[in-house]
């Protein structure tokens, strides 16, 4: 049963519950932290935000029937996002199982679509090996969730415990070294370019390649973009810095990729939301795509060279071979692009008018003066999702923390307080919107209790902006059910958590809101009341090529 | 995209030999939208290993994705495709076939033609087996319907790459 804490497991997000009580009942004399939230999918969003933060697995213990399927949301964000946590669920009693028994719930059909891999122990025998297997299998080649449904008559069982060195699974080897044929070709293309770009993705941050990136791209001077998953994993204040591509991409970073002659695709799976219409993506470039998922390679868009292989190894080895070749006559090849890139910089930016209304823009840009860009950020889903990736400016791997392929509302706080226990020592800012930060509140209770100081900011627009500004560009204005008037006082709300709810409705407010509220010892809620029909630009409209971009 | 380019492949592929397995090579097709033709599965000479033959239609394309898919399953161990491969395929129907008294004669020699035989005899109906590639058994449905057939099962496509000459 202590498998666990040979796996290094210092925190469990959990709730207890009949099926695992057996669990809860040895939890208690070991010196595992037990974080109770108050609804399970708080804790697989917490999991989550506690492994992007600390890099280990994070894991999670619910019990069986209602407890294993209010977990699915959030295993299905971590699979899409490719996290690694395991997931414990209770399970009634093997003899009890296809009866329709008390809180049963065939937990591994529900989730084998949205899980990396999952296990039904049968035999407590078993436990050991399917523990350590799950870890495995959620850490190593491209990570994602694994989920181990335990019956109750087999966590109740005993057993000689039996330490396991390693696992070895004959179907499951993943390839981390690339293929030492392909990585010439990728030097070749890169030194025919005369238009290259780099496309950072969330693999990227998944194998701490950032700094081989970093590398990569000042050696062959490349300008580079990211994913909305790839945020932080080249430095924002870099001056080859693009921004993010994509949906609401910057206006620079998405012209860059239709005139590029060569994409460096890294950890990227060319989701919709990246490419636009595919068949209009990066029309002139050839592209390397570097990913450890080959599953990934030529999925949505066909590509010269496929390398599959572990991010960071990959780029260090193509580091390498590049350190042999002349590049610097390829520099002043490149001039022309780099001026292109310069002037859509300088003509085309990230902009807003702030006037006496609260700009949503403006607070997470105040936020980023005020924190100097070195906060953890989670955010929620939506509008507020999408200003805080424009507006703060990242310049580390894992200090943004979204659910970025599921997009997955009542996200961001829990991911916040998972962040805050594996990082202590940094401040953990959730960007929240007033629809998004309703759907995990009561986490409240659970950052207080284990006083946890997240601060919570609410761009506070009184709607879902998001669908509602879908709804002003592309339904004729009609604003179907996006309306939220009725909402908490989110002051009150704080405060009758025990927290400290502050609230600001003028522009001047903005900044003394933010610096009481971020210096704050303990859990905040700041309420930013800001402009209701404000939009995110630019905005390329699904399914259009993405340098069709709506501007303001 | 050209509906031409898409071709039938046999996909031949080992995974454990675990409850689960099955539905999880399944749920791939299904949540993926990829359409199975056919499908077999049985125990191989290894316990722990079962081999599952499938029919699937698709472009090269389609067929790439869906042997790196089914790659990535933890319990799939090998995926051989039979694309570019010589392979033997059988596949064996049972045929329960209405045999009216004219009619009995006419579906013997047939039978015996396609080298395939009578396995139950009922007052009205014979019930055939057969054994052969589709293409085989899909000739003789064809010209035993005409007598009328009740039932039918088949087993789907097994194949096994030939051996080297």
């Amino acid at each position: 049963m202590r498998t666990l804490q040979e796996e290094g497991v210092d925190v469990i997000f959990g709730f207890p519950g009949g099926a695992v009580a057996d669990i809860y009942d040895e939890l208690v004399k070991t010196d595992i932290r037990h974080i109770t939230v108050r609804h399970e999918q708080g804790a697989v969003h917490a999991a989550d935000g506690y492994t992007r933060a600390s890099g280990k697995v994070g894991v999670c213990l619910v019990t069986s029937g209602p407890g294993a399927t209010n977990t699915v949301s959030g295993i299905a964000s971590a699979y899409m996002d490719s996290i690694p946590i395991v997931v414990l669920t209770g399970q009634v009693p093997t003899e009890l199982i296809g009866n329709d028994a008390f809180q049963e719930v065939d937990i591994v059909g529900i989730t084998r679509p949205c899980t990396k891999h999952n296990y039904l122990v049968k035999r407590v025998e078993d436990l050991g090996r399917v523990l350590k297997e799950a870890f495995y299998v959620a850490r190593s080649g491209r990570p994602g969730p694994v989920l181990v449904d335990l019956p109750k008559d087999v966590i109740k069982a005993s057993t000689v415990y039996r330490s396991i060195k390693s696992v070895e699974l004959r179907s499951y080897n993943p390839t981390y070294e690339p293929n030492f044929r392909q990585l010439p070709k990728a030097v070749k293309l890169i030194k025919d370019a005369k238009r290259p770009m780099i496309l950072a993705g969330g693999g990227v941050i998944l194998s701490r390649a950032s700094e081989a990136l970093q590398t990569l791209a000042r050696k062959i001077q490349a300008p580079v973009a990211a994913t909305l998953m790839g945020l932080g994993a080249f430095p924002g204040s870099d001056p080859l810095w693009l921004g993010m591509i994509g949906m609401h991409g910057t206006y620079r970073a998405n012209m860059s990729s239709a005139e590029c002659d060569l994409l460096i695709a890294v950890g990227v799976r060319f989701d919709d939301r990246v490419t636009g219409k595919v068949e209009n993506f990066a029309p002139k470039a050839k592209i390397v795509h570097i990913d450890i998922d080959p599953t990934s390679i030529r999925k949505n868009i066909p590509v010269s060279v496929p390398i599959v292989g572990d991010c960071r190894l990959t780029l260090q080895k193509l580091n390498a071979l590049l350190e042999a070749e002349e590049l610097e006559d390829l520099h002043q090849e490149r001039e022309a692009w780099r001026d292109q890139i310069g002037e859509w910089k300088a003509t085309m930016t990230l902009k807003y008018v702030q006037k006496d209304v609260i700009k949503p823009q403006y607070v997470v840009e105040k936020l980023c003066e005020i924190t100097r860009g070195e906060a953890i950020i989670t955010t929620e889903v939506g509008q507020n999702q999408m200003w805080a990736a424009q507006y703060y400016q990242f310049d580390r791997p894992n200090c943004f923390i979204t659910s970025g392929g599921l997009g997955c509302m009542g996200f961001g706080f829990p991911a916040a307080i998972g962040a805050q226990l594996a990082r202590p020592d940094r401040l953990v800012v959730d960007i929240a919107g007033d629809g998004s930060i309703q759907m995990n509140i009561q986490e409240m209770a659970t950052a207080m209790q284990f006083g946890l100081p997240v601060k919570i900011i609410i761009l506070n627009n009184r709607c879902l902006g998001m669908v509602r500004q879908w709804q002003q560009l592309f339904y004729d204005r009609c604003y179907a059910h996006t309306q939220m008037e009725t909402a908490p006082d989110f002051v009150k709300l704080a405060e009758a958590y025990g927290a400290l709810g502050l609230r600001a409705t003028r522009p001047e407010e903005v900044e003394p809101v933010l610096r009481k509220g971020l210096s704050h010892p303990g859990l905040v809620i700041m309420d930013f009341v800001v402009e209701k029909e404000e939009c995110v630009y630019p905005i390329v409209p699904a399914g259009a090529p993405i340098t069709e971009m709506l501007l303001v | 995209m050209e509906n031409e380019k898409e071709k039938r492949h046999i996909l031949s592929m080992l995974v454990d030999n675990q409850p689960g397995v099955l539905s999880r090579v399944a749920g791939f097709f299904s949540s993926r939208g990829f359409n199975i033709n056919s499908l077999c599965v049985s125990e191989t000479t290894d316990p722990l290993v079962s081999r599952i033959t499938l029919v699937a239609v698709g472009d090269m394309g389609v067929l790439e994705q869906i042997k790196k898919q089914l790659n990535k399953l933890i319990n799939v161990i090998k995926v051989l495709d039979f694309t570019d491969v010589d392979y033997v395929q059988r596949e064996t129907a049972l045929v329960k076939v209405r045999a009216k008294p004219e009619h009995r004669a006419e579906i013997l020699r047939m039978a015996d033609i396609f080298r395939s035989r009578v396995v139950d005899v009922g007052s009205e109906y014979y019930t055939v087996e057969i054994t052969g590639d589709e293409g085989k058994i899909n000739a003789f449905l064809k010209l035993i319907k005409q007598m009328g057939i009740k039932e039918i099962a088949r087993t789907g496509v097994v194949a096994l790459a030939r051996e080297k000459k």
